[in-house]
């Protein structure tokens, strides 16, 4: 399911299946993206969080034209305990290659691989300081 | 043969693209066919516009082939000059019969008679477009045949396109010359330019597709934004969002091709608005800021910021009301009175 912004329209409440895992795209040319980002957070219910949220930076093979700093995305990511992806989706191959991963976390947040769950990325994203 | 003549059309010859020689030179009509079959347009340029001009010592050019020569050349690459649009205002009613003869009699008149030294050039084309090439001298030297000024005026219009060259000070004098020519009586500059005087004629003459504001306040159900996606299993959330989107699109810029501007300038001489505590610039006096927009094609991109989701749809009316205003240039300043929003000055 594509949106554009959060919270999804009321009125197709009850066409939508379950969702197993939300993946916020930024655009790393607009600042516009990330503001829109951050507002469409405050609607996503706290237990998503839990390893069924990733950011997804797309743009980053344009160097001259990012408006946004890595550092601000980083700091988002640690805020919410998500994983961060970047990609380029001009490029046929990291385009491909990024599906795939975000497929293969798909596959774990929806149950499909058994002895491992959502809450595994979680503490994969923990910082080697903080223990 | 003059030798500046020479040069100058040498040089001119120099300025064309290869492959568009042989064309360009059969649009002059100066060289006869079989002078043309002599010229051999496989070999470098500096070696064509030799023999080019070696034929027109044969032919004894002087500088109003020259000119001619010139006027095609601007023609056919015209989007390379900046273009400004002027507009003539008539005292009266009165609906003249429009003579070119007439016209470029007293054009030459006015002009000569206030500046001896120019070489003035007419040619006139299909579309009633009426190409003026005027080069500009001093009482002392002769005229300047590099820096040229153009001129391109439609004689069932009141607007006149115009390329100035450096010398800016020969504008009032072009700008009467052409008023005394046509009979108006007073000619002002509109704050509209850009490259493609194409453009700026849809935009004067009201060429390119409008909408008219429709009144509805929903379309019709069913009438699809965009091509059916081909895979069913990609769900778009904000479907209704997009069809509003395309719809305020449409209204503001129509479902035509746009006029192709190249950049959009507010001069801002407002207010500086900050929080009262921050203390920042506690002088009473006008922030000034120039804010440029460019881009290959203004009003393309415009049309695009809110489907890319760059931007709300519907845009700020600063930027929408270019096209039917007329302009690309527009001085903002304070607006004195109950609405504190900024006021866009005429």
């Amino acid at each position: 399911h594509l949106a554009t912004s959060l919270p999804l329209p009321s009125e197709r409440d009850h066409l939508r299946p379950r969702i197993d895992l939300v993946v916020f795209m930024i655009d790393i040319k607009s600042k516009y993206s990330l503001k829109n980002v951050e507002t469409s957070l405050a609607h996503v219910d706290a237990s998503f969080f839990l390893g069924k949220v990733c950011f997804l930076v797309t743009g980053v093979g344009r160097v001259n034209a990012c408006s946004i700093e890595t550092n601000a995305i980083c700091k988002l990511g640690e805020a919410y305990c998500s994983p961060v992806l970047f990609c380029e989706l001009e490029l046929e191959g990291i385009r491909v290659a990024t599906a795939q991963r975000l497929l293969r976390m798909l596959r774990i947040c929806a149950g499909h691989i058994p002895g491992v769950s959502a809450l595994s990325f979680v503490s994969l994203m923990r910082n080697s300081d903080d223990d | 043969m003059d030798e500046t003549v020479a040069e100058y059309i040498r040089r001119t010859v120099l300025k064309i693209p290869r492959d568009k020689i042989k064309m360009m030179l059969q649009k002059w009509g100066f060289l006869s066919e079989a002078q043309l079959q002599t010229l051999n347009f496989h070999q470098i340029k500096d070696n064509i516009s030799q023999e080019v001009v070696q034929l027109c010592e044969e032919n004894s050019a002087g500088i109003k082939q020259a000119a001619a020569l010139d006027i095609i050349y601007n023609h056919i690459y015209q989007n390379k000059r900046m273009w400004s649009v002027y507009q003539m205002k008539k005292s009266g009613e009165e609906l003249e019969y429009f003579d070119i003869t007439d016209f470029k009699k007293k054009f030459k008149r006015r002009l000569r008679s206030a500046l001896k030294n120019v070489t003035i050039t007419f040619k006139e084309y299909e579309d009633n477009a009426i190409w003026i090439r005027v080069a500009w001298g001093t009482p002392y030297k002769k005229p300047n045949q590099y820096k040229p000024s153009y001129v391109v005026y439609h004689s069932q219009t009141p607007y006149v396109f115009i390329s100035a060259s450096v010398l800016k000070s020969n504008m009032p004098l072009l700008c009467q010359a052409l008023i005394v020519a046509s009979s108006y009586h007073d000619i002002c500059e509109m704050e509209l330019r850009s490259h493609c005087l194409n453009s700026l004629k849809d935009i004067v003459f009201k060429r390119y597709s409008q909408n008219f504001q429709t009144y509805a306040t929903k379309p019709l159900q069913g009438g699809n934004v965009e091509p059916e996606n081909a895979d069913i299993r990609i769900v778009q959330e904000n479907r209704s969002e997009k069809e509003r989107i395309h719809r305020v699109n449409q209204e503001v810029f129509g479902s035509g091709p746009l006029p192709k501007l190249e950049f959009a300038q507010y001069r801002l001489e407002t207010m500086f608005k900050s929080d009262p505590k921050m203390d920042v610039l506690d002088k009473k006096e006008p922030f000034r800021c120039l804010v440029k927009f460019s881009s290959p094609h203004l009003l393309e991109s415009l049309k695009s910021l809110a489907s890319a989701g760059m931007a709300d749809a519907p845009l700020s009316p600063l930027l929408t009301c270019i096209p039917h205003k007329a302009r690309n240039y527009f001085k903002i300043r304070e607006k004195k009175g109950l609405f504190p929003e900024s006021f866009v000055s005429p």
